[in-house]
């Protein structure tokens, strides 16, 4: 092979010889798949001609000759899906505490019951309590029936009532019994529970310990499904923001990728480096929202976890709870990726 | 659909409009045969670049036929295309490189594109740039080289995967005089391997420089062939690799 070099002042101008590309007759049915190599992601030649291998997503030297030039952090975009996950990050344990709450709560108060012994008369109200734990004790699947002291009750009272009013007579308590019962405290074992009771104390009044904090459990698996839209409406946003960053590219770029377009760069490969250009971001952005975001949930887990109150010492989140908040931002790159994908694609299919 | 064997590509009353205006194109007709060189010549508006468009398959015509590598190019799926444009070399009158990528990597684009693996990337491309003598500007970006500079690293990205047809839309029009003959020379060594090249060109001067050539021209979107070759083309040995 003869390379004359800068030879255009020659008469005979001799090209570097390579096989030409056989004339006529049938054409490949399709492209053949790149292998591995700039387009594929993996190696990137350097934009100095030396050949260089350099990062994955370049398409040149250093970052620098890339295809698509990456604004990296400099960008919006990063920075929205930063603030997005965060507040996925925490709506999503908000709503796995809430869960966890409600569990604890229900476990407690399934088969718990209350009997109120409601009698002016203490000596008789002390009677019938009695009585009645004894006949309560005797009904099949009753597993502790205990008669809460004057003491506990005076102290419940306190706040409402202030020190001493409820002592005695002054104010009349009704006298408390505490009941344990095997299983769901449904219709049919508080009837039975009423019936035992009818002979000893006829006034007593029974229920079931759920049936009181229903209208908590309610309001809980409100904030649970508020927790929930939150984290579709926010998908929703984070997949318009790419939508909006993916077209701005295109935009952006729209005369380079016609120059690959018509150098018979296919669709998928340049999806591709968008879907990357953005993966690249996502990620970024995640990892700083995940950060954010695990901080809020730590502190606010230990500010509640300072209130002492036994029934939000039930939202402390476990491993696995841990585990779904991590997948927040891996799935916010994974959509990103996507909708940038599907809407390069979209944009060239309107392309020749 | 089959063509003859030795047809680059047949336009059969191939019209094109864009929106609702009159066609810029009207039964446009012709056949480009492997290893002849072409100019399509015509005024400014003519319809030349059009046509070009539809030659190296950016554009779809409004109607008719067009045949490219025996094949019908109208109807064929949208997967298929890349294969063909990269049987298609393209040197634009705006050069059109990337900005940000080096001469070298815009010379490298097109092997890139067709996963060529690196190592099989970097000597043809240090060989085609020393071709059109810029073996020592291959680190350039495009904003730092010359007209003539960029166009010569444009034509070298259209040739180095040894395209069966070359397609130039006005290649001279932002150069010298000069550089202009100098690169027409390279798309004639080129039209010498076998590679079948079409210059588009308002330079009449231009014509005479390649002995042989062909000439379609266009006048306000019709083709006219003013040496009757288009459609009896003279026999001609095509030249070896």
């Amino acid at each position: 092979m003869n390379l004359p070099g800068m030879n255009l002042d020659d008469e005979q101008v001799q090209i570097p010889h390579r096989p030409l590309a056989p004339t006529g007759g049938p054409v490949d049915p399709a492209p053949a798949a790149p292998r591995r190599g700039w387009f594929s992601g993996r190696a990137a030649l350097s934009g100095s001609g030396e050949g260089k291998l350099a990062g994955w997503r370049a398409f040149g030297s250093g970052g620098e000759g890339v295809l698509v030039p990456q604004a990296r952090l400099s960008g919006p975009t990063p920075w929205v899906i930063a603030i997005m996950v965060t507040i996925t990050v925490i709506a999503a344990a908000t709503g796995l505490a809430l869960r966890n709450i409600a569990n604890a709560a229900a476990l407690d108060l399934a088969g718990g019951v209350s009997v109120q012994i409601i009698e002016a008369q203490a000596p008789v109200r002390a009677a019938q309590a009695q009585a009645a734990q004894k006949a309560l004790l005797g009904v099949p699947g009753v597993i502790s029936a205990r008669v809460v002291p004057q003491a506990e009750l005076d102290q419940l009272l306190v706040p409402w009532l202030g020190a001493g009013m409820s002592d005695g007579d002054m104010v009349p308590v009704p006298a408390m019994i505490d009941v344990r019962i095997d299983g769901a405290a449904n219709g049919a074992r508080i009837a039975a529970l009423r019936a035992a009771l009818g002979r000893v104390a006829p006034g007593a009044r029974v229920d079931a310990q759920s049936h009181w904090l229903a209208p908590v459990f309610e309001a809980m698996d409100s904030l649970r499904w508020l927790a929930l839209s939150m984290i579709g409406l926010l998908a929703l946003a984070l997949t318009a923001a790419v939508l909006l960053s993916a077209r701005s590219a295109l935009g952006t770029h729209r005369r380079t990728i016609e120059i690959v377009h018509n150098l018979g760069g296919t669709d998928a490969q340049i999806a591709r480096i968008f879907q990357r250009s953005m993966g690249m971001d996502a990620t970024l952005g995640s990892l700083v929202g995940m950060v954010l975001g695990q901080i809020a949930v730590m502190v606010l887990g230990a500010r509640f976890a300072g209130l002492g109150a036994g029934l939000l010492a039930g939202g402390v989140l476990r491993p696995l709870d841990w585990a779904v908040v991590a997948l927040v931002p891996v799935a916010a790159v994974v959509l990103a990726m996507l909708t940038a994908r599907l809407s390069v694609l979209i944009a060239l299919r309107r392309m020749l | 659909m089959t063509g003859i064997a030795g047809e680059i590509a047949r336009f059969d009353n191939v019209g094109l409009r864009y929106g609702p205006d009159r066609e810029v194109l009207c039964d446009v007709g012709f056949t480009l045969h492997a290893g002849h060189f072409y100019f399509l010549t015509g005024a400014s508006g003519a319809g030349k670049s059009s046509l070009l468009r539809m030659l190296y398959l950016a554009q779809r015509p409004s109607r008719g036929m067009i045949s490219l590598f025996g094949t019908d190019a109208i109807t064929l799926p949208r997967h298929r295309l890349p294969g063909f444009r990269r049987r298609i070399g393209v040197v634009y009158q705006d050069y059109r490189l990337v900005p940000h990528l080096s001469a070298f990597d815009n010379v490298a684009l097109p092997l890139r594109v067709a996963g060529v693996p690196e190592r099989d990337v970097v000597q043809p491309v240090k060989d085609m740039l020393e071709w059109v003598g810029l073996a020592d500007r291959m680190g350039a970006r495009p904003a730092t080289l010359s007209g003539g500079e960029q166009q010569r690293v444009a034509i070298a990205r259209a040739v180095i995967g040894r395209p069966e047809l070359l397609v130039a839309d006005e290649p001279t029009g932002n150069v010298d005089p000069e550089m202009a003959i100098k690169l027409l020379r390279l798309f004639e060594a080129l039209n010498r391997l076998g590679t079948t090249v079409v210059v588009a060109t308002h330079d009449l001067h231009l014509l005479q420089k390649v002995p042989g050539s062909l000439i379609m021209r266009l006048d306000r979107g019709r083709m006219s062939d003013p040496t009757g070759a288009l459609r009896y083309p003279p026999r001609r040995e095509n030249a070896q690799p």
